[in-house]
């Protein structure tokens, strides 16, 4: 076996830990990967071709844009906030987690396009948890609200990762049922999607637990300020997310 | 019929309105790369249809784009636009003019590709082909967004040219991160080209004791979390991971039940998929859409959920798969 084109893996590795380009670093790695595995040029550019528009579909999404862009310069971040300001019991907590249920309910049902980052956290979700944050500490600084809209872009994920599996139609079930297939196992798709349910359930009950956490922790903060203590110490991530702000100004 | 290639082919056109904005704007570098774009957009199906008929050329043309693309991002040429808060007064103003009225064209994304995906069956029994059969809940998504547009432009009192430009304006603000999903699909592609994955489950399985259940689990669930991270995605670590050492050990081996290894195998790897700058369109897009500056921060965000599912998944397949 050649075990040479995996230097492509340690390229790619290499490149995230020094933060340089990640389409640059994507790209060398694959060079390198199809040269040490002595693929051809011509080759290599035509595997390289046709692989790239052959995933055209991942771009998709960027047809949301116009709309969203629209709606944003007319105030639709701004009415958001207004409006969760407005629904005094509605909380950062709960905001987050019905999201979350309702995102796995409905990538349940195979409809995992009808929320995402473009569609929902950028324009509703984000500009939503950063109000309701607001309402427990109005003045929330930018490390903070970094972190709130990072919240809302996970809860996405997790609620589409483990909800998306449950659905039998889904790319998942039935690369599972086409694998087994292939090695002479038959089975039903219903009877692997089954298998996801424990896993969502587990998913929803861990992510609704941080987010309480969470929002614990915005609490917190703001009644120490209250009692005149000034602010706790900063969590961890700071002094690398100043960093980047640094290497950000050298780009 | 409405076919995918239409619905990429509005994709090229908004990559070459962008490319169109920033010549304008003289960002020449932004230009070039999303001009590149919209013609591989506009050229894919004739690439496609020429790579099955033999002639690779129009796709080394397109790998030759692919290179350039990278190293325009890798240049550090690409300016991101950020948003400004210049236009807060007229935004706030406009918000309280037109209230949750707002909200109405955002929403027409979902509930628009909901109510077609639910239409489409009655359309297939009366034998009306509206939609393209392959990738059909591709071209709804593409026909709600015109919807949406179309909502949006006449609640704003907005031209279509405006509607472009502010697309286009978002497609800056995220800039190369955009592309980052269709580079690492490609990069699994070469990876699986070159046997990358077998040389990974040869030597995952070369290093566990295998007489060991547990032993075995705990390999195929960290092969699974692991290969995903390298690769940004479960559906290329399965095969690999699965052939290499679930079918072999788990269910050859100590005789687990096929169908639970299978599904939380795959669940062990969205674990990893959680946790990697590699699953480009779930972790990196979202930072350059709502503009954080810690690249990182939405895998910060995961991870503790991630590693706790991840955990909780191995006690599943364990229990599970071998009662």
């Amino acid at each position: 076996m050649n075990y040479w084109p995996l230097l492509g893996v340690a390229i790619v590795v290499a490149g995230f830990a020094w933060r340089l380009n990640p389409a640059l670093v994507v790209v060398t790695a694959g060079i390198a990967s199809g040269l040490l595995a002595g693929l051809a040029v011509p080759d290599l550019l035509a595997l390289l071709g046709r692989s790239f528009v052959s995933n055209r579909t991942l771009l998709v999404i960027v047809l949301t844009l116009p709309t969203i862009g629209l709606l944003e310069r007319a105030g639709l971040r701004e009415r958001a906030h207004a409006w969760i300001l407005g629904l005094r019991r509605l909380t950062f907590a709960r905001l987050l987690i019905a999201y979350l249920g309702l995102r796995q309910i409905v990538s349940m049902f195979g409809l995992t396009n009808v929320a995402g980052h473009a569609q929902t956290v950028r324009p509703l979700l984000a500009p939503m948890a950063e109000a309701a944050a607001g309402k427990i500490d109005p003045a929330l600084d930018d490390v903070e609200l970094e972190r709130i809209k990072a919240l809302a872009a996970a809860t996405d994920n997790v609620g589409l990762f483990f909800g998306e599996d449950v659905f039998i139609a889904f790319g998942a079930v039935l690369l599972i049922q086409a694998f087994f297939s292939q090695h002479g196992i038959e089975m039903d798709p219903r009877s692997i999607a089954i298998w996801a349910l424990p896993t969502a359930i587990a998913a929803f009950v861990i992510h609704a637990l941080r987010i309480v956490w969470f929002q614990r922790g915005i609490g917190k903060r703001s009644s120490i300020e209250k009692c005149g203590q000034g602010r706790p110490p900063l969590d961890s991530s700071d002094p690398e997310s100043i960093a980047q702000e640094t290497s950000d100004a050298a780009h | 019929m409405l076919r995918i290639e239409y619905v990429y082919w509005l994709c090229g056109a908004l990559f070459l309105a962008t490319g169109a904005f920033d010549l304008a704007s003289r960002r020449y570098a932004s230009a070039a790369f999303w001009a590149i774009l919209s013609a591989c957009f506009f050229g894919g199906d004739a690439i496609e249809a020429a790579a099955a008929a033999g002639n690779a050329l129009p796709a080394q043309l397109c790998g030759i784009g692919v290179i350039a693309l990278a190293l325009i991002a890798g240049s550090g040429a690409l300016k991101r636009r950020t948003s400004s808060d210049d236009d807060l007064p007229q935004r706030r103003a406009s918000a309280e003019r037109l209230g949750n009225r707002l909200f109405l064209p955002a929403l027409a994304i979902p509930f628009v590709t909901l109510a077609l995906v639910l239409v489409l069956p009655y359309l297939k029994q009366a034998n009306l082909d509206v939609f393209d059969t392959r990738q059909t809940t591709l071209v709804v998504l593409g026909v709600a967004c015109v919807i949406a547009a179309l909502a949006a432009m006449a609640l704003t009192r907005a031209t279509p040219l405006a509607a472009f430009r502010e697309g286009s304006r978002l497609l800056d603000a995220l800039s190369w991160a955009a592309l980052l999903p269709m580079l690492l699909a490609t990069l699994g592609a070469v990876f699986a080209k070159t046997g990358v994955g077998d040389a990974v489950a040869q030597i995952v399985s070369a290093a566990i004791p295998t007489q060991s259940r547990d032993a075995c689990v705990l390999a195929y669930g960290l092969g699974m979390a692991l290969f995903t991270i390298i690769m940004g995605n479960a559906f290329a670590a399965f095969p690999v991971i699965t052939a290499g050492v679930g079918l072999p050990l788990l269910i050859g081996q100590h005789h687990g039940h096929a169908a639970v290894v299978g599904a939380l195998g795959m669940l062990c790897g969205y674990c990893g998929t959680l946790l990697t700058p590699m699953a480009a369109n779930f972790n990196i897009v979202p930072v350059a859409l709502l503009e954080l500056r810690d690249p990182n921060a939405v895998i910060r965000a995961q991870w503790p959920t991630a590693v706790v599912l991840f955990a909780t998944n191995l006690l599943l397949l364990d229990w599970l798969a071998f009662r």
